[in-house]
């Protein structure tokens, strides 16, 4: 379970949001450009900093401004996928999908191990040695989601994560991720602007105005909103 | 239309007329000089002296350079603190200071009645006029080279690579040494060549706060300096030697900054 007060003073507003996500569980954020949305992913997993406020992983505390706790992000077992994935240029598919396995120190042949399993499950056998430049955005967004799900993350947070993928293969990405993020049994927060995201993906939909939760609900609930500018559109 | 063509014209008279002036004295120096002379002054022992002296310094020099420069550079790169600005006018300052007021401003802090100098100099320590002089001129003068180039690559990396990182699990140090720097490295590399450069044709502050001593303190420029007056063909030798170096300096510069990624 993850439980989230945070409050940061931004360029526009202050950024108050408080949220839980059961594990398990798929909270989909939707909201306009510059909502917040990404910012709250980025205090969660300690990109960013809150002025105040408390979030709380399971039984850990990662950040309490009351307790002058501040877990680095390093240390935190959160799993961030980026828009643009953030796939390291410099490094083949393996060796992404390694990186965080060498930071933890893990022994050479588990991380070998793990790394082909990870590929194997997330069809990327046959790429491994292939450098990340050279791949389509489906084939990034399975390295990115394997980079992550490699280390056994406690929580994932996944931001737009098929907007770099081709529109015809969108459907498809999209059950498999679902499938995934149901596998891992963690909570899962994602960001999306696409409303098929928002109903195969999410459990509970929540809608953020800047900085602030202004809709909590199940995807039916909120998207019947209709006296919202934002749901009208969103729900088309 | 004939206005066009005039101005090519004379654009292309000017272009010729410059590239001519640069080339010219360079071709010069290869056409003064046979084959043979070129080699049988490079056994002589002052060019030899200076040859080797030349690269050890500047090596030695540029090690300095890259492994202060590049934390420093980094930290600027990516912190904003008080004072960030001065510490980056202060880093520039050695391009811009005339080298004989470089080689005056380090006898006047290192030299035997230095500020610091006469400190060392009760332990019996001196470091005017040694080789150590030597490589803290080329250090002086060459580290902005290097310092300027690292902190625009390092600007270079999209932060995003290091965010991720550091949610995969990579410490700061760790970031540093598996993100940061291997996707500047391009920039380092060609920052170092550079400062190797500006070290080996250093001058000005290394005959004011070193000396010229033939194999001690002796760097290839002040024996051309020296030799000029009465072996022509060494000095002439010598030149050669830096002139093709340079030209490999600007090759390689170009070569490792291609873009990769």
């Amino acid at each position: 379970m993850l439980s989230i007060h945070t409050v940061r003073e931004l360029r526009d507003y202050v950024l108050d949001v408080t949220l839980s996500v059961r594990s398990g569980e798929t909270l989909v954020l939707i909201g306009e450009n510059g909502s917040g949305k990404s910012t709250v992913l980025n205090l969660i997993s300690g990109i960013l900093t809150p002025d105040r406020g408390e979030v709380t992983l399971g039984d850990r505390t990662l950040f309490s401004s009351e307790g002058k706790t501040n877990i680095p992000p390093e240390n935190r077992k959160v799993g961030h996928l980026f828009q643009s994935y953030a796939l390291f240029p410099h490094m083949t598919v393996a060796e992404n999908v390694a990186f965080g396995l060498r930071c933890r120190k893990v022994p050479r042949p588990t991380i070998a191990f793990s790394v082909a399993n990870q590929l194997r499950v997330m069809h990327l056998a046959d790429l491994a040695d292939v450098n990340v430049g050279r791949l389509s955005g489906g084939q990034r967004q399975r390295v990115a989601l394997a980079r992550a799900l490699v280390l056994n993350p406690d929580l994932l947070l996944l931001d737009e994560p098929l907007a770099a993928v081709d529109m015809r293969a969108q459907g498809a990405m999209r059950s498999e991720l679902r499938g995934r993020i149901k596998n891992a049994d963690i909570p899962c927060i994602v960001v999306t602007h696409n409303l098929r995201d928002a109903l195969e993906l999410g459990d509970r939909l929540c809608l953020l105005e800047e900085g602030r939760v202004v809709a909590d609900g199940t995807p039916e609930e909120v998207l019947s909103m209709r006296e919202n500018g934002f749901i009208e559109s969103f729900a088309g | 239309m004939l206005w066009r063509a005039v101005l090519t014209l004379l654009t292309a008279a000017l272009l010729a007329l410059f590239l001519l002036f640069i080339t010219l004295p360079v071709a010069s120096l290869f056409l003064r000089i046979s084959p043979e002379e070129f080699l049988s002054s490079l056994t002589e022992p002052v060019v030899l002296d200076a040859l080797s002296l030349s690269f050890v310094t500047a090596t030695v020099s540029t090690v300095i350079v890259v492994l202060f420069g590049t934390p420093l550079a980094l930290v600027n790169a990516r912190r904003d603190y008080r004072g960030r600005e001065l510490v980056d006018t202060l880093t520039d300052l050695p391009i811009v200071l005339p080298p004989a007021v470089a080689g005056l401003a380090l006898l006047m802090a290192f030299g035997r009645r230095g500020v610091v100098g006469q400190y060392l100099d009760l332990f019996g320590i001196q470091i005017g006029f040694t080789t150590l002089a030597v490589v803290m001129a080329q250090v002086f003068v060459a580290s902005p080279f290097y310092i300027r180039q690292a902190r625009a690559s390092f600007e270079a990396v999209d932060s995003l690579y290091e965010d991720a990182a550091r949610t995969l699990g990579a410490s700061p140090g760790t970031v540093a040494l598996r993100i940061t720097i291997p996707l500047a490295q391009a920039g380092l590399v060609s920052g170092a060549i550079l400062s190797f450069a500006r070290a080996l044709g250093e001058f000005g502050a290394t005959i004011m706060f070193a000396g010229n001593f033939q194999g001690r303190t002796q760097t290839m420029p002040l024996a051309i300096y020296t030799t000029m007056q009465g072996d022509m063909n060494a000095a002439i030798s010598l030149s050669i030697i830096l002139v093709v170096i340079s030209f490999a300096v600007i090759s390689a510069v170009k070569i490792v900054t291609r873009r990769k990624y």
